[in-house]
């Protein structure tokens, strides 16, 4: 490879500042002094927006309840989404490839092509409301991800363990669960992360579904974040910085296997 | 095996369903619900606001998928080269990619906050009211999209760009190519079928956009951003018309059944040609 020259430096620096200078803006803006906004630049920074965004408003539930939502998801996911990918990859069957398909196809659906049903249904089980009611739809939007990320992941293991586990006497789901799955750790992480973060940002459904104050997720508590008089900037800012944060630590940190696990089923296939 | 026949009818069940309840009269407030047969649908043709919706969500799409690719080929070509810096790069575009569009549409509102958001204070001093204006408004909600999933686009046709054999390029060297030549010969047709595929995932994504246009401006001024998934959650959520909202979303749907057909066919022949 030759020595970067002055054109991709520059790009590299335009690429950077496009995606990178909104975010940044956003935390300055979060340590920005309430009334100061109007000027050019802060005098000092302080963190008063963040102790009234964590104490003053009942924010850290809606922390929580994301945190309770996207973690159920991610179990949800993972606990029929496994096995159902260990199906498709390693067990012969007819249908095997429209099945995938189908998943993918029902990828696509707009949610709000299902919201009207979706909310009747929640309504007379009583799940309305609820964050278990939540999860519920939430795992069904994000399975399909779950197994084509999944599947191409069992494909990768050699088809030899799972039949060296059969001869000794596994019997299928056996040799899933003692064999195949710990070896398919890392997909699982991998899955875990796309999971949750697709939970973590859910707004529509969530927006919908949920009506008591107090139940609230992330998105939609900014969302609605509002003061009776006017904006408060600065603390929509400290509260996306606390949304956004342990999601970019998590993206900045498992990079590679984000990027493999979204271009696993879309290219290779 | 059961995990995927539950998929397929947790799946399936409500969109029908949204079907069925689209052929009826249902205000849920006043508990009336009484089959209507098309009427939704016939009210609907006639319906100069859904046109209007429409047309904002195709132009949206349409701008906002071909920026994301004018930007992510030259982006990816970038990341697949071997520069220092490259990690951080590859790093860094993830951010918007993994931050919620909600808080990316809310990020975005305060730049475009027309007293001292960042964007008029780099105008220098402009009063442009961005979310404000017909015209300046939908394009503003392009901008965040495009923002947020250029990246994706990026690793999309990344992974197309690692596919292509090195020698190709080695023997086009040889053979007194330039870079530009190359590009076109080589690197573009081989691509083609990765950017189609990004044309397809992001094309339905765009076309069901909800949360950024809701958080940005609610569909408005004017219902000048007004977009199909917008049109259907207020009139199934404020509203409480269920029937006509049902009669909406199942447009949408079919919107997007539509367009999936289309381009599936087109990446089927590029596929065929191979």
């Amino acid at each position: 490879m030759k020595r970067p020259g002055l054109g991709t430096a520059l790009a590299v620096v335009a690429f950077l500042t496009f995606f990178l200078g909104p975010f940044l803006w956003q935390v300055l803006t979060s340590l920005w002094p309430d009334g100061e906004l109007t000027r050019p630049w802060p005098s000092h920074l302080t963190g008063a927006n963040y102790q009234s965004v964590l104490f003053g408003r009942p924010f850290l539930w809606a922390v929580l309840n994301s945190l309770v939502v996207a973690t159920l998801t991610t179990l949800f996911c993972l606990t029929v989404g496994a096995s159902a990918a260990f199906a498709l990859a390693k067990l012969e069957f007819r249908g095997r490839g429209l099945l995938l398909s189908a998943a993918l196809g029902v990828s696509m659906f707009p949610p709000i092509a299902t919201v009207s049903p979706l909310y009747l249904i929640l309504n007379a089980v009583g799940l309305r409301d609820s964050l278990v009611g939540l999860a519920l739809p939430y795992t069904t939007f994000a399975l399909p991800l779950t197994l084509w990320v999944l599947t191409s992941f069992f494909r990768q293991l050699p088809d030899e363990l799972y039949r060296a586990a059969r001869v000794d006497g596994c019997t299928p789901f056996g040799a899933f669960r003692r064999v195949l799955l710990p070896l398919a750790a890392p997909g699982l992480a991998t899955t875990a992360i796309l999971v949750f973060i697709f939970a973590w940002n859910e707004f529509l459904y969530a927006l919908t579904f949920l009506s008591t104050p107090e139940k609230r997720t992330v998105p939609v508590a900014i969302s609605l974040f509002a003061s009776e008089y006017k904006e408060p900037w600065g603390e929509i800012a400290a509260a996306s910085v606390v949304a956004t944060l342990p999601l970019v630590v998590l993206t900045v940190l498992f990079q590679r296997r984000i990027v493999s696990g979204l271009t696993a089923g879309a290219v290779k296939e | 095996m059961p995990a995927v026949l539950v998929l397929a009818v947790v799946a399936l069940y409500p969109v029908l369903a949204a079907i069925w309840l689209s052929l009826h009269r249902f205000i849920l407030v006043f508990g009336e619900r009484r089959f209507t047969g098309l009427a939704n649908y016939v009210y609907l043709v006639g319906d100069a606001r859904f046109w209007s919706a429409l047309g904002n969500t195709a132009y949206f799409t349409a701008v906002a998928v071909t920026v994301e690719l004018l930007l992510a080929v030259p982006l990816a070509l970038l990341l697949n080269r071997a520069f220092p810096g490259r990690g951080l790069l590859r790093a860094s575009v993830l951010v918007p990619w993994a931050i919620p569009t909600v808080v990316s549409a809310r990020l975005w509102a305060w730049m475009f906050n027309p007293d001292y958001g960042l964007i008029n204070r780099l105008l220098g001093g402009a009063e442009i009211n961005w979310l404000g204006a017909p015209g300046y408004a939908l394009h503003a909600a392009i901008l965040v999209d495009v923002w947020k999933t250029t990246p994706f686009v990026a690793l999309l046709v990344l992974a197309g760009l690692q596919g292509i054999p090195e020698d190709l390029y080695k023997a086009a060297r040889v053979d007194g190519a330039s870079t530009w030549r190359q590009f076109r010969a080589i690197t573009l047709p081989l691509l083609k079928p990765a950017l189609l595929l990004a044309v397809l995932f992001r094309s339905l994504d765009a076309f069901r956009v909800f949360d950024a246009i809701y958080v940005l401006t609610e569909g408005g001024p004017a219902n000048t951003t007004e977009t199909l998934s917008i049109y259907a959650y207020k009139t199934l959520m404020r509203s409480g018309d269920f029937g006509y909202g049902s009669a909406l979303s199942v447009a949408t749907f079919l919107c997007v059944v539509l367009l999936a057909v289309v381009w599936l066919k087109w990446l089927g022949r590029e596929e065929g040609r191979r």
